[in-house]
């Protein structure tokens, strides 16, 4: 059939600067470069070009750009190129269309209308660089009341807890849905800050175990690679019920992808497509939730925090009480942005909702039936800098997971191509000669120094605010306003508009 | 050990179950080699994450939900009957049940054996799985409920459907099934099965396969094996291993 679907991007090559070195043939893995021995140039298939620079960046005499296809259609409001697009390749194909990372539509986001406060004359503002500051955060169930003996030695069991250095953690991403050299990247940055990485669903590779302390182990509706040894090589265990990508829905690595090692992590057989399928099937009820959590506690001995992840959701308040009620130890929100190796266009794009909105509404709810003190709450699923991270912890968060923002830091340029498996920056891919790519020292150098850069930055805004201690600012609205946000915005944010005072 | 051997009795009465958890945790360490724990009345996660390969729970009552959750090998037996999630997500070890189960039996369960005297109930076996030497196995004397095998990856299950009170099945079953094997004592209408498996005679692996685990049900059960394989079986397998490989557009 021929395809009515033009190509998204134009490859430019300047013909001077072009030395014929071939570097972009052999860095493509979507075969976009190919070389023309008769005629001695470099002739580019534009149709394949997903846009992720690769040859842009390699080319030693930076000959290549790459620009936005020009080619219009007539102008119209309703149907643009995308969604004439798309009905075009659904034609040829009969398929759900896929893609990956997060939802790119233009909805608000609430982050870039929320400022912060700074102390001006009153309440005076602190150095961070001269005058100690803390931002160690604890994820976990805090005890109701402290209790001592007589000579004030604390008797109170305090259940287990995640020590954080920084408030940010990486969100979990599967050895499948990226690579080995990518996870990898993520566990030895974890180390050296002092946060947690997560294995995701897809059990935890041979080669990650020195870094298990710094784990949080998924348990999710496959339930692959969940085995005793596992639940117990993490720091804490996550009960995945949803994604912020693809709220709902299962989760699907073809056979494919499940290679020899990805096999071995996920105990399946080389060949055969891990299904996920879309509710745990012990799980129907905040009851059975509280069963599962339990029983997880119960296989490591009560030794980990059990936390459980949900997508948000229209009703996602009521939910996280019955998290919370349930027994979890924390509970993590991924906003309706959040990333995804594959998921299917319509539902990444339509299904969930912000998680600014879903955060705020989360932390009233857990304070107005008094259960917020008891639980750690941890949102993900859009944060980009450092100021995100700050506005999450004002609105009432314990701490954020990053995971588009860690996977960006190691070198991806979103060219939402996940699914396709042919990341040429060897992070979504199982493909050995693009895993490669990937240095895992040059990786986890990256991904540390983007969060100890966003530490400094965060201390400085704390600083400004007269505010010494991270503990200090949680679910501190005050020191937030809301810029053009209607009254409804502001009564869910639980949040004053920009210049009204106290 | 030097415990080795011996036997340690303990009352349930009572107790929650994490009382009697972390007993039935500390008697194993003891190094006993068989525990009977008698007055058990609904406790939860018996035997859960538990890897005490050679030694032996004996239950006297209804143990509660989750019986051998996440175990990685320990023998159980329940005089009695079970209620749901037995065997939820196991990776090893054999539990015996002398009566019947409740719901979800061996969900996404990765080895070890689980017999059933009597009968199961709904979503029996979901998404169970193998991997390389491990094949988890569920033999049920009676009969199951609907969604038996949903998402079924790999593993057994047997369905002997003895008092033959109505159909071996329910409804929905093997639906989204791409691995393993259902064998059926007698059969199954077709309009109850999913709509990814299909219903074959078996072959003489499959007889090796049927006896393997017929002898020890007969033998837990004191049922005669030429009893149990006298009628004859059929064996349901998926279509493809790849049910849902092309619905997507790239």
């Amino acid at each position: 059939m021929k395809t009515l679907y033009e190509s998204d991007f134009i490859v430019i090559r300047d013909e001077i600067r072009c030395i014929r070195c071939k570097v972009c043939v052999r860095q493509c893995a979507n075969e976009v470069h190919q070389y023309d021995e008769e005629d001695d140039r470099v002739i580019a298939e534009n149709s394949r070009c997903v846009g992720c620079h690769r040859c842009v960046t390699l080319c030693p005499t930076k000959a290549i750009t790459i620009i936005r296809n020009p080619l219009d259609f007539r102008e119209n409001y309703q149907w643009t190129a995308r969604a004439i697009k798309d009905i075009y390749k659904q034609a040829e194909t009969g398929g759900i269309l896929l893609t990956g990372m997060g939802n790119d539509k233009e909805y608000p986001i609430y982050w870039d209308r929320l400022l912060i406060n700074a102390s001006q004359v009153t309440n005076p503002s602190i150095d961070p660089l001269r005058e100690p500051m803390e931002l160690k955060t604890f994820i976990g169930r805090k005890p109701e009341k402290l209790e001592f003996d007589n000579y004030g030695r604390l008797i109170t069991e305090i259940p287990p807890q995640l020590e954080l250095e920084v408030p940010i953690m990486f969100s979990a991403m599967s050895f499948g849905s990226i690579s080995i050299n990518a996870c990898e990247s993520l566990a030895r940055a974890s180390v050296e800050v002092g946060t947690f990485w997560n294995t995701g669903e897809g059990g935890l590779h041979k080669k990650l175990y020195p870094y298990k302390e710094r784990a949080i182990v998924q348990c999710a509706s496959g339930r692959f690679g969940v085995d005793v040894e596992y639940l117990n090589a993490g720091s804490a265990i996550e009960i995945k019920i949803g994604q912020g990508a693809k709220p709902g829905i299962g989760g699907h690595l073809p056979g494919e992808k499940v290679g020899e090692e990805v096999s071995q992590t996920r105990m399946i057989p080389i060949g055969t497509d891990a299904i996920s399928p879309a509710p745990h099937h012990d799980i129907y009820s905040i009851e059975d939730l509280r069963q599962l959590i339990y029983a997880l506690k119960e296989a490591v001995n009560y030794k980990k925090p059990v936390g459980v992840k949900i997508a948000a959701v229209h009703n996602v308040s009521a939910i996280a009480s019955g998290i919370a009620r349930a027994g979890a130890d924390y509970i993590a929100i991924d906003g309706f942005r959040g990333g995804t190796g594959a998921a299917p266009t319509r539902i990444r794009d339509n299904v969930g909702i912000p998680v600014e909105l879903a955060l705020a509404s989360v932390d009233t709810r857990l304070r107005e039936e008094g259960l917020r003190n008891q639980i750690s709450l941890i949102v993900g699923g859009s944060i980009r800098n450092s100021a995100d991270v700050i506005k999450a912890i004002a609105l009432g968060a314990d701490a954020v997971y990053i995971a588009t923002s860690a996977l960006v830091a190691l070198g991806c340029h979103l060219c939402q191509n996940c699914h396709t498996g042919k990341c040429n920056w060897g992070i979504a891919t199982q493909d050995p000669n693009l895993v490669k790519r990937l240095n895992p020292d040059i990786g986890a150098k990256r991904a540390s120094n983007l969060l100890k850069a966003w530490s400094h930055e965060i201390k400085e805004m704390l600083g400004g605010m007269g505010i010494n201690a991270l503990e200090s600012l949680r679910g501190n609205r005050l020191m937030l306003r809301g810029v053009g946000l209607n009254e409804k915005e502001l009564e869910i944010l639980g949040i004053k508009h920009a210049g009204e005072g106290i | 050990m030097e415990k080795d051997g011996r036997l340690k009795t303990i009352s349930a009465k009572g107790l929650h179950y994490r009382q009697l958890n972390e007993e039935i945790r500390k008697v194993l360490e003891e190094g006993y080699q068989q525990i009977k724990i008698m007055d058990v009345n609904g406790q939860r996660y018996i035997g859960s994450g538990l890897t005490f390969s050679d030694r032996i729970l004996e239950i006297y009552g209804t143990p509660g939900n989750d019986l051998g959750a996440f175990m990685n090998g320990l023998t159980i037996r329940v005089f009695g009957n079970a209620q749901d999630g037995t065997a939820n997500t196991m990776n090893g070890g054999e539990i015996v049940i002398y009566g019947s189960t409740g719901d979800l039996v061996g969900y996404g369960m990765r080895g070890g054996r689980v017999f059933i005297r009597g009968s199961a109930g709904y979503r029996v076996g979901i998404h169970m799985k193998e991997y390389e030497d491990k094949i988890p196995v569920i033999v049920i004397g009676g009969n199951t409920g609907d969604f038996l095998g949903e998402y079924m990856a790999g593993g057994r299950i047997i369905v002997l459907n003895l008092e033959s009170q109505g159909d071996a099945t329910g409804y929905f079953c093997g639906t989204g099934m791409h691995g393993g094997i259902i064998y059926i004592r007698g059969t199954v209408p077709e309009h109850r099965l999913g709509k990814e498996v299909k219903l074959t005679d078996i072959n003489e692996e499959d007889i090796a396969i049927l006896k393997e685990h017929l002898i020890d049900f007969a033998r837990y059960f004191g049922i005669s094996l030429e009893y149990l394989i006298s009628e004859k079986f059929y064996k349901l397998v998926p279509y493809n291993k790849r049910p849902y490989g092309r619905l997507y557009a790239y």
